[in-house]
């Protein structure tokens, strides 16, 4: 019985306990009860895609309501796939979360703190599971105004900046998407994503189509952080609290890439979107263009997350350069990379948080000598950092190796040189890190502890995937490809 | 234990001693006798499994499939069975002659570097016994990755400039030029795995061959071809052994014989020789061979000096294999054993003469033959067997490689090889005869040798250069049985 309410189960139980965080109150207790809906979520995530392997597509009419008059929640392989990304991260967060937003965020503010995480989980929840259009904007909605709390709530006063930055550009995207949304209701009559799929061909010859298409379109750009859409992203990561930083970088920006993807491919079809409306000239050049000019600024930085702020940008480049290639290979390549770059995204701004928590500081100049002083968090740095480089045996080959793999396959092996040569951009700013931490000597001599337990728990976690999954590739690929071909139309 | 354990056992032995290494820091002699004990263990592992090869088995071990059709697996062939042996053999020798050098030289964080060492070894090691391209990859980039500790040992400004210089040559010669080779390679084929004959033979067009042996070539940064050699020289900072093994043997060994290892197993020689694709390469490490050497000459300081003459010396093994014939192979491989034991006998005598007497460059070692007789005699047997000059090893490979030069009708290869030894004679010799036969400049008579810990490593090493070449068969006889089916 309660198998087959399994969807529904995965957004209620993160959005009703969220006020009831607001009811606790009490410091521990309410990390103690969103760790354990975090980790019921992951649960229930697991279970979605193990069924959705074995099964195939499963479809949630809620209240009953039948689609496409109901609001239906679709969970196929690719939505499942992100569930689970989110979820883990969400879950295996926690750990860091107890001493850092102790230690981050005023002992008042605990309470509202988890209950703003919790809504922005729920809302990055909905959006990946609905399979109605405007549900995602609802959802994004949730999801974006929770985030603009969650990094005002940052030490340094800059962060209320950064969040009124990121509050404009994300408003602006979401109206974008939610124009684009309201001309397809118009055309067809309906939200149903796979209902919109059926009706929207009809359309496509209509300048109103177009408009929505690129309405939509931009719209989500702008939430990804695509180069030249980028600009909200590198404050906000900046001046959030750690725990934030590391949330946001590896899931929403991933979420936003999933419902481009969803769009693009499920809802337009990639017959619109890439034969008629060339989309793929446009997102293959920017997107390197992207991953060039964010890798080249990350390594003029000055501030670590800042930094790798830059680096996530270009990041986002590849994921978006595979989609472009339209292909299985590069597709796969895409979302293995999305997964995987959350994974070290992740460890990386973990690593730096603990540094913070010591140092107080993530400036570069204030990690001199950190590799003598906190040797555990720097080596955590160190790997995930090769894993951002796309050293084999970690995360980052794996979707280095289907990136230029999908290029070669095409006949444009500039593309795989131009890629290949921009993850050297990495080892620079990647180093640059590495030198002062190992190089230079600390100002002050000063014992400087390792950061608590807690903490170094979910760091090495998020560390030993990027490593694990680089070796043990059976079920990011082996997904990765599956959705690949699911939104091709075709079965690898 | 069967062949398959072996090969892992072997290549985790090392890895399996660095947490014992980094746990007794405190306590050097533990330290070093696990060092020694761990070295002679896997040398032992990597011995055991010579009689098979010999016999013409193959032994494999498949450990994991890291993307469908990509797996992580070992399989030994003679070439890879003789540069095993090489890496881990002379790791016992450089234990012992680190020990006395470091101890002797006062170097800080010893335990970081024999932790980082073993590391090496095992990478070292892992390219050896790679079944695969893929694998190969894999510890190549280990390798670059576990050095880089002990180039930038001293973590002085000088260290991590030439760390900056290692990292950046070796790094983006990898990844910009030998994976874009072997993504395309795999695209071309669908497989990565080291065959018999080739895997590329009617999949490629000549062009593509071309190009593909470029990206190769030049993708294997650790072989130094000109122009991306400069990493060599700038690994000089680190501590003697490490130059010594690692950047005379393991990791530049590590290089050329990926670029053998690519020329017989992945084009397969019939392949490049049949429309010459592969002439280009000879002209390329013919010019590595001979500035190398020219440049080594304008060298005062003796490691940079032996550095550039590794530089040059390195590309005969490359000339060997762009020459694509059972000679050139043969000669070529030789040459991966003569100049290891060569080179790494000099390069421990530039070390004890750090230790005893402090001196770096080559103006100031003038008469030191009297303080130090035993080193400098090692120093002229290694010098006479890089050049090629029997009695020593060096002659042998030098001998295959004219030979094979001719037998391809490179008569320019030819040329430059003979040319190159002379070269060698002016740049080496002089070391050693200005030793014993000028006038000392420093005061102090007397034998002042460094410890015996540096001196019996280095003696041992340049009666391998003398014993190499009495007795080759052994070596010749495994690296006959190169490019043979696999049973």
């Amino acid at each position: 019985m309660i198998d087959m309410h399994l969807p529904i189960l995965l957004i209620v139980v993160p959005l009703v306990s969220a006020p009831l965080c607001v009811l606790l109150r009490q410091k521990t207790l309410v990390w103690a009860f969103a760790s354990l809906v975090c980790v019921a979520s992951l649960g229930i995530a697991s279970m979605l895609l193990i069924r959705v392997l074995e099964e195939g597509v499963i479809s949630y009419a809620i209240g009953g309501w039948i689609a496409p008059w109901g609001i239906e929640y679709r969970v196929d392989t690719i939505n499942a796939f992100v569930l689970l990304l989110v979820s883990i991260i969400a879950a295996v967060l926690m750990f860091f979360a107890l001493p850092s937003v102790a230690d981050e965020i005023s002992g008042k503010q605990h309470y509202l703190f988890y209950t703003a995480y919790l809504l922005c989980f729920t809302g990055l929840m909905g959006i990946a599971i609905t399979g109605d259009a405007f549900n995602v904007f609802v959802f994004l909605e949730i999801s974006s105004l929770s985030s603009y709390t969650l990094i005002a709530l940052g030490r340094d006063r800059r962060a209320l900046t950064a969040s009124y930055q990121y509050l404009i550009m994300g408003t602006l995207g979401a109206t974008f998407i939610v124009i684009g949304i309201g001309l397809m209701y118009m055309m067809t009559g309906t939200l149903n994503m796979f209902d919109l799929s059926e009706r929207l061909p009809a359309m496509f010859e209509t300048r109103t189509a177009m408009v929505a298409f690129a309405f939509l379109t931009v719209g989500m750009l702008i939430k990804l952080a695509m180069f030249p859409m980028h600009m909200w992203l590198p404050n906000a990561y900046c001046y959030a609290p750690s725990l934030v930083t590391a949330f946001l970088a590896a899931t929403a920006t991933k979420v936003s890439i999933y419902v481009f993807l969803r769009f693009t491919f499920t809802v337009w079809g990639a017959e619109f979107v890439f034969e008629k409306l060339k989309l793929d000239a446009f997102l293959i050049p920017l997107s390197l263009i992207g991953i060039y000019v964010a890798s080249l600024s990350a390594i003029y930085q000055t501030n670590i997350k800042r930094l790798l702020a830059y680096s996530s940008v270009a990041q986002i480049g590849y994921m978006m350069l595979g989609i472009g290639f339209v292909s299985i290979t590069g597709l796969t390549g895409g979302i293995v990379h999305l997964f995987n770059h959350a994974l070290m995204k992740a460890a990386l701004f973990l690593s730096v948080g603990c540094a913070v928590l010591r140092l107080g500081s993530s400036d570069l100049a204030d990690w001199k000598g950190l590799g003598r002083r906190m040797p555990v968090t720097m080596a955590a740095f160190v790997l995930a950092g090769l894993s951002l480089i796309g050293v084999p045996l970690t995360v980052g080959f794996v979707s280095k190796w289907y990136l230029i793999l999908a290029a070669l396959e095409k006949g444009w092996w500039p593309i795989a040189l131009l890629a290949l040569l921009s993850s050297l951009l990495a080892v620079i700013y990647v180093w640059r890190v590495v030198e002062v931490a190992y190089f230079q000597k600390a100002d002050d001599d000063s014992n400087v502890k390792e950061a608590p337990l807690m903490m170094q728990i979910s760091m090495w976690v998020l560390t030993g995937a990027t490593l694990y999954f680089g070796i043990q590739t059976d079920l990011t690929v082996n997904v990765a490809q599956r959705a690949a071909g699911l939104l091709l139309g075709v079965t690898p | 234990m069967s062949g398959s354990t072996a090969i892992l056992v072997s290549i985790a032995l090392p890895l399996l001693g660095m947490p014992f290494i980094a746990l007794t820091s405190r306590r050097p002699n533990m330290r070093e006798t696990i060092t020694l004990i761990t070295a002679v263990l896997t040398f032992g592992t990597v011995i055991s499994l010579l009689p098979s090869v010999m016999d013409g088995a193959q032994p494999a071990a498949h450990v994991i499939d890291v993307m469908p059709g990509l797996s992580l697996a070992f399989q030994i062939e003679p070439l890879g069975m003789i540069f095993a042996l090489i890496a881990s053999g002379l790791w016992i020798v450089t234990t012992v002659y680190a020990i006395g050098y470091m101890r002797g030289h006062h170097e800080e964080n010893q335990t970081r570097f024999f932790v980082f060492f073993a590391f090496a070894i095992s990478a070292a090691l892992g390219v050896a016994f790679a079944r695969n391209m893929f694998t190969l990859f894999i510890f190549y980039e280990v390798l670059t990755l576990s050095t880089y500790p002990l180039v930038t040992h001293h973590r002085s400004e000088e260290a991590m400039r030439a760390g900056r210089i290692y990292m950046g040559i070796l790094m983006s010669t990898s990844v910009g030029f030998l994976l874009l080779g072997m993504v395309w390679t795999w695209q071309l084929t669908g497989t990565l795995e080291f065959a018999p004959g080739g895997i590329l033979t009617g999949k490629a067009s000549e062009g593509i061959v071309i190009v593909l042996l470029g990206l190769y070539a030049f993708g294997t940064g650790k072989a130094a071809l000109m122009p991306f050699h400069r990493w060599l020289p700038a690994a000089m900072v680190a501590p003697t052994p490490v130059s010594a093994l690692l950047h005379a043997v393991a990791v530049v060994k590590a290089g050329v014989f990926t670029i053998m290892k690519v020329v017989i197993y992945l084009f397969g020689t019939d392949l490049l020789s049949g429309a010459g694709l592969s002439t280009w390469l000879t002209y390329i490490a013919g010019f590595t061979i001979l500035v190398g050497s020219l440049v080594a000459m304008t060298k005062d300081n003796l490691k940079a000096r032996l550095a550039y003459s590794t530089i040059s010396q390195l590309s005969y093994i490359v000339l060997g294999a762009s020459l694509a014939n059972d000679l050139g192979v043969l000669g070529g491989s030789m040459h991966i054993v003569t100049h290891a034991f060569g080179k790494i006998t000099l390069f421990f005598c530039a070390g004890a003469i750090l230790v005893a007497l402090h001196k770096t460059e080559i103006s100031d070692m003038k008469g030191i033959g009297r303080q130090m007789p035993f080193t400098m005699f090692a120093f002229l047997i290694g010098s006479l067997s890089i050049i090629g000059i029997p009695p020593f090893a060096g002659a042998w490979s030098k001998w295959y490689l004219v030979m094979a030069s001719i037998e391809a009708h490179q008569y320019v290869a030819a040329g430059v090889l003979l040319m190159s030894s002379l070269l060698n004679v002016l740049y080496l010799l002089p070391i050693p005869i200005y030793a014993f036969f000028a006038t000392a400049t420093n005061d102090h008579d007397g034998l002042h040798e460094a410890p015996l810990a540096c001196v019996l490593p280095l003696s041992f090493t340049a009666v391998g250069c003398l014993v190499l070449y009495i007795y080759p068969d052994p070596v010749l006889n495994l690296l006959r049985l190169i490019g043979g089916a696999m049973p």
